[in-house]
């Protein structure tokens, strides 16, 4: 195989990588110029025939979505781009918004024309001030430039991009409750059905994807259906509901390594591999103990697990949820993985937005759990109980309205079942830890 | 018809009912159990507690189910939908919920209001599990008695159903109330200096499932297994909100409005829920009263009847007038109207006006106050029960009732020798002026239950009920027919206006609503559909199908 050419980070370390002439200069908005060109049905199919996946943490496929719109509706229709970046260890959107944000307004234009939408939102991270203020930059030279605004390119398309800057919650990611703060309430999931596409902002059929996602649009507009495919993973044959996972991935590496790095590579590299070759290998000449495969509500590979390929059905096979962001991080055989998995919980139920029972006590109950486990109060039944409780609270059980609560779960059972030896001996051994968490705890 | 089963039972709907699976449950009488989803808010199926199985059944008759468990409030029941709200699986579901809601619940049932009416006691001997396996400490969060001046919040107590928050934002529209934190820190609060003040908020009180959120006028009044209710009618306005007067030992502690979707709908407003506390009056007319010369020369009913029906018999029927009050129930006017005009036909018949207080206030309200389409809820300007039902009486008895003003205008010139005047109205039904045109009536009856200005003026007194302590039937804006029934014993000497007009007729036996109104349908055809003689629940129309409610105006004597 040719040595791998990033695409998405192509422009990153050049000079003045957010200024509209080097972009042009290096051909853009040349894809968009021939999606204009097309009819808004072509790019949709073109796009699902590259069978890109979303790149915000579910995986689904993009193409397909945007099919879900009602036929012949009359508008309006809205694109929201989820710029809320907040799982833990993922930033590659940041770095995608910060460094080149042409390329994520072009791929926000095409989707708009795909999509007959005339208006996009990007919901960005509250704390992205950065990101801000280049895609606030870059937004302005292209309405100046005939890019936004009105006769996009002279063919009669218009579009209005309004960059909105969020609530400063984890939730806000979550596409129901990105709307919901998008309309200016609590960002509280909302049931489903109906399904955004059908009723989302305003009430109006809506497009939320992730930044990544619309990056890797631009680009299969511009080389085309066959370039996206020629890297990845092809679908499984025994699994008829696997669409594949295709094209250039940015993959997040922190945590534990020597070089935290986020690097672009076809999807399916394994986690040793990022680790070792791309991020110089676990620091202090350690070993990793454990490794999160997407942002840590994706649970934990063991370091048997490492050479699980990171492609959208690679994790789960090893019992994870998902590929989520494809953010690594990497825990070192020096950290205890009671702390590791109380902080994972910590999180959650400071982000649980609170409206499902047993998300709401549920990521509470463990973390209080877990606290008492690392002050050496805990007993070894309560790795049973808190298997049964992170069992109880998830969309997939169907107890809860969002996928936040799954993703609480998720690295409790992947702890639990991977490392329960560890926690058995921390907890008969009487250990106990304390320090930097429990401050964190108290700053909330 | 569409079927679906639920726990393996047929049940049959219409395709326009739109069912969830807590509906068509109940149509087996099954229980779903549910906090967060009320069938006049929005779904937000947050609580999980309604947790089910679901399945479909194929075109070959094979039932496929759905792997995860559903809410039931969220859930369609459709053709060969197959619903198992019974499962082991189920059964789990409700338990963990149960544990989820009561880790950090304080348990103080003991001295919760709600204790005895509360949805996490009855669902958690139902459901639960019998014991919390939390070890650590529980929440604490600060109790707020700055919600409203009606309503204050054991926030601990809350299990975030946002039932109440719902409310304010759907069916008043005030939005008064929030959730304020995330996850198990949440709380429901108010914005400083904007209290939860709507004239709908008490319903947040009866829709807290649990014992949040409190009324302060019912806080730690009664234990509610001592309350005994009685279904009745709000008596405060046209719109008639079926309710039920919670009392204990002749003391009324509550009203709380009673599900009728041909009246209200679930709700009542603050005016009608706080607005009986003048049955407790110290000043209730409390004895019967015969005077001569301003002096009292009788307290007794068994002397006062009989009399004041003989000196009412040998006057001469066009000198005899009678005010009858919007306030009365329809047998109170019919008995008293029969009585009279069995005396003459020329008796002449006035009903007083119904007080009208402003204009119809409509809910939802939008944040400046105007109502908003479609309307939910409705609080009357017209402020007395059962103008309608004693308009029909009084048409049927008098070819031309006169108004209150043509009535007192006669009597103050000289044209009566006995007047009866019926009160009952709370915020009072006649000014000193008007009381002076009795003066040179000879005979005056005033029935009622507060002293006015006319009570010192009369020759009979006859202390009567409020509709907490009558039976009878108020016809409401709409030409709702439904019956109150007696929650309290009127105070001391006083009798229920029904039971004094009965006696006063001379007729035999005991006063009895229910029969009356087999006589009152037989007699005047407005009426027939009292027919049955009891009502039901919900009442029945007047006329069939419902009738738009007809301007006050032009009801008899609507003009003060
Ligand atoms: C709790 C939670 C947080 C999420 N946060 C993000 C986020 O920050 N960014 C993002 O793109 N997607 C996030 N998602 C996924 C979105 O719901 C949604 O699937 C995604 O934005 C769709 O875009 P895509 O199809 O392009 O990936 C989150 C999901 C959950 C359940
Ligand atoms: S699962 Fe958790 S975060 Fe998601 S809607 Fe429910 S309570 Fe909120
Ligand atoms: S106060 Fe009562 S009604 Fe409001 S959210 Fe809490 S439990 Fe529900
Ligand atoms: S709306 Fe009218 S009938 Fe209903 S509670 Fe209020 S005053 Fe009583
Ligand atoms: S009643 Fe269905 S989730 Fe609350």
């Amino acid at each position: 195989m040719a040595k791998f050419e990033p695409v998405l980070f192509a422009r990153i370390q050049k000079n003045d990588s957010q200024a509209l002439a080097g972009y042009r200069a290096d051909g853009g908005y040349a894809a968009l110029k021939k999606a204009l060109g097309m009819a808004p049905a072509d790019v949709t199919t073109m796009v699902k025939d590259s069978a890109l996946r979303g790149r915000g943490g579910a995986g689904f496929p993009c193409g397909l979505k945007w099919t879900f719109l009602p036929k012949d509706h009359p508008g309006p229709i809205y694109l929201a781009v989820n710029a809320d970046e907040s799982e833990p260890g993922t930033f590659n959107n940041r770095i995608l918004m910060e460094e080149d944000p042409h390329q994520l307004l072009e791929g926000i234009a095409i989707a708009c024309h795909a999509i007959k939408s005339n208006t996009a939102y990007i919901y960005l991270r509250y704390e992205y001030g950065r990101s801000y203020r280049v895609l606030d930059a870059a937004i302005k030279e292209c309405y100046a430039a005939g890019l936004l605004g009105k006769n996009i390119l002279g063919t009669g398309f218009n579009l209005d991009v309004h960059l909105h800057r969020g609530a400063a919650a984890y939730i806000c990611g979550e596409e129901t409750g990105l709307i919901e703060s998008l309309e200016g309430k609590r960002a509280w999931p909302r049931i489903k059905p109906p399904f955004p596409a059908v009723e989302g902002l305003f009430r109006k059929p809506t497009i939320v994807n992730n930044v990544e996602t619309l990056c890797c649009v631009t680009h299969i507009v511009y080389r085309g259906v066959e370039w996206f495919k020629s890297m990845g993973v092809p679908p499984d044959p025994n699994n008829p509901r696997d669409p594949g996972s295709y094209g250039p991935k940015l993959y997040c590496v922190s945590g534990h390594v020597n070089k935290p790095t986020c690097v672009e590579l076809p999807m399916g590299v394994t986690a040793r591999e990022l680790i070792d070759e791309h991020a110089g290998g676990v620091w202090k000449g350690r070993k990793a103990k454990a490794v999160v495969p997407g942002g840590i509500s994706m649970g934990f590979l063991s370091a048997a697990e490492l050479d699980t390929p990171l492609d959208f059905a690679g994790p789960g096979k090893a019992g994870c949820l998902g590929l989520g962001t494809a953010a690594v991080v990497v825990v070192d055989d020096h950290t205890s993985m009671v702390e590791v998995l109380y902080n994972c919980c910590r999180f959650m139920s400071h982000e649980s937005c609170g409206q499902c029972t047993p998300c709401r006590e549920g990521t509470s109950w463990m973390t209080r759990i877990l606290e008492r486990i690392r002050t050496g109060n805990g007993k070894v039944e309560d790795l049973d109980l808190l298997m049964e409780v992170a069992g109880s609270m998830g969309i997939i059980p169907g107890t809860t309205i969002c996928g936040l609560s799954d993703g609480a779960a998720w690295p409790v059972k992947n702890a639990i079942q991977k490392f329960r030896g560890e926690f058995e001996e921390f907890i008969r051994t009487g250990q106990k830890l304390r320090g930097p968490a429990e401050a964190l705890m108290a700053a909330h | 018809m569409p079927k679906a089963t639920v726990n393996n039972q047929v049940i049959e709907f219409d395709a326009s009912e739109q069912l969830n699976c807590i509906q068509a449950a109940k149509k087996i009488g099954f229980e779903v159990p549910h906090y967060c989803w009320h069938p006049e808010l929005s779904v937000v199926a947050s609580c999980r507690m309604c947790l089910v199985e679901v399945g479909d059944t194929k075109p070959d008759g094979t039932v496929v189910m759905q792997p995860k468990l559903v809410p039931g409030c969220q859930t369609p029941v459709k053709e060969g939908t197959v619903v198992l709200a019974d499962s082991p699986k189920v059964k789990a579901a409700q338990a963990a919920t149960l544990e989820y809601l009561l880790l950090n619940h304080p348990l103080d049932c003991p001295t919760c209001d709600q204790a005895g009416e509360c949805g996490l006691q009855d669902y958690s001997y139902k459901y639960g599990r019998g014991y919390s396996r939390l070890q650590e400490p529980k929440n604490q969060k600060p109790d707020k008695d700055h919600i409203g001046e009606q309503i204050t919040l054991f926030t601990d107590r809350c299990i975030m159903c946002t039932r109440c928050v719902r409310f304010t934002r759907e069916i008043s529209g005030t939005a008064e109330l929030f959730v304020t934190h995330r996850g198990t820190k949440e709380e429901i609060d108010v914005f400083p200096g904007e209290p939860c003040d709507n004239k709908l908020a008490g319903n947040v009180v009866d829709l807290c499932p649990v014992g949040a959120l409190c009324s302060k006028d019912f806080l730690y009044e009664q234990r509610v297994w001592w309350l005994n209710s009685a279904k009745s009618v709000c008596p405060n306005c046209s719109t008639g909100c079926s309710i039920t007067v919670d009392q204990n030992e002749d003391v009324v502690y509550r009203l709380k409005p009673r599900e009728n979707p041909q009246a209200q709908g679930h709700f009542m407003c603050d005016e009608g829920r706080f607005g009986w506390k003048y049955q407790q009056r110290e000043d209730r007319l409390a004895y019967p009263e015969q005077r001569e010369a301003g002096r009292v020369v009788s307290y007794g009913w068994d002397d006062i009847l009989p009399a004041l029906r003989k000196q009412l018999q040998s006057t001469k029927g066009d000198r005899i007038g009678a005010l009858l009050s919007p306030w009365m129930t329809v047998e109170e006017a019919y008995l008293l109207a029969s009585f009279l005009t069995e005396i003459s036909e020329h008796v002449r018949l006035a009903v007083a006006p119904a007080a009208i207080v402003g204009s119809d206030d409509r809910y939802p309200k939008d944040f400046r106050g105007q109502p908003l389409e479609p309307t939910k809820f409705t609080i009357r300007a017209e402020k007395a029960p059962n103008a309608r039902g004693v308009d029909a009486v009084l048409k049927h008895f008098a070819k031309s009732p006169l108004t209150m003003s043509d009535l007192l205008a006669q009597a103050s010139s000289g044209k009566l020798d006995a007047l009866y005047l019926v009160g009952g109205d709370p915020n009072g039904w006649i000014t000193a002026q008007q009381a002076d045109a009795v003066k040179k009536v000879p005979l005056v009856v005033v029935q009622d239950i507060l002293p006015s200005a006319v009570s010192p003026l009369a020759q009979y007194l006859l202390p009567g009920g409020t509709f907490a302590e009558r039976d009878g039937v108020f016809v409401n804006h709409a030409g709702l027919a439904q019956e109150i029934h007696r929650a309290v014993r009127c105070p001391e000497g006083a009798r229920p206006d029904g039971r004094i007009l009965w006696d006063l007729s001379g007729r035999p036996g005991l006063f009895n609503a229910a029969q009356l109104r087999k006589e009152i349908a037989a007699q005047i055809p407005a009426l027939a559909a009292l027919h049955a003689g009891k009502l039901g629940d919900c009442g029945v129309w007047l006329s069939e199908g419902k009738t738009p409610s007809p301007p006050v105006t032009h009801l008899a004597g609507a003009n003060r």
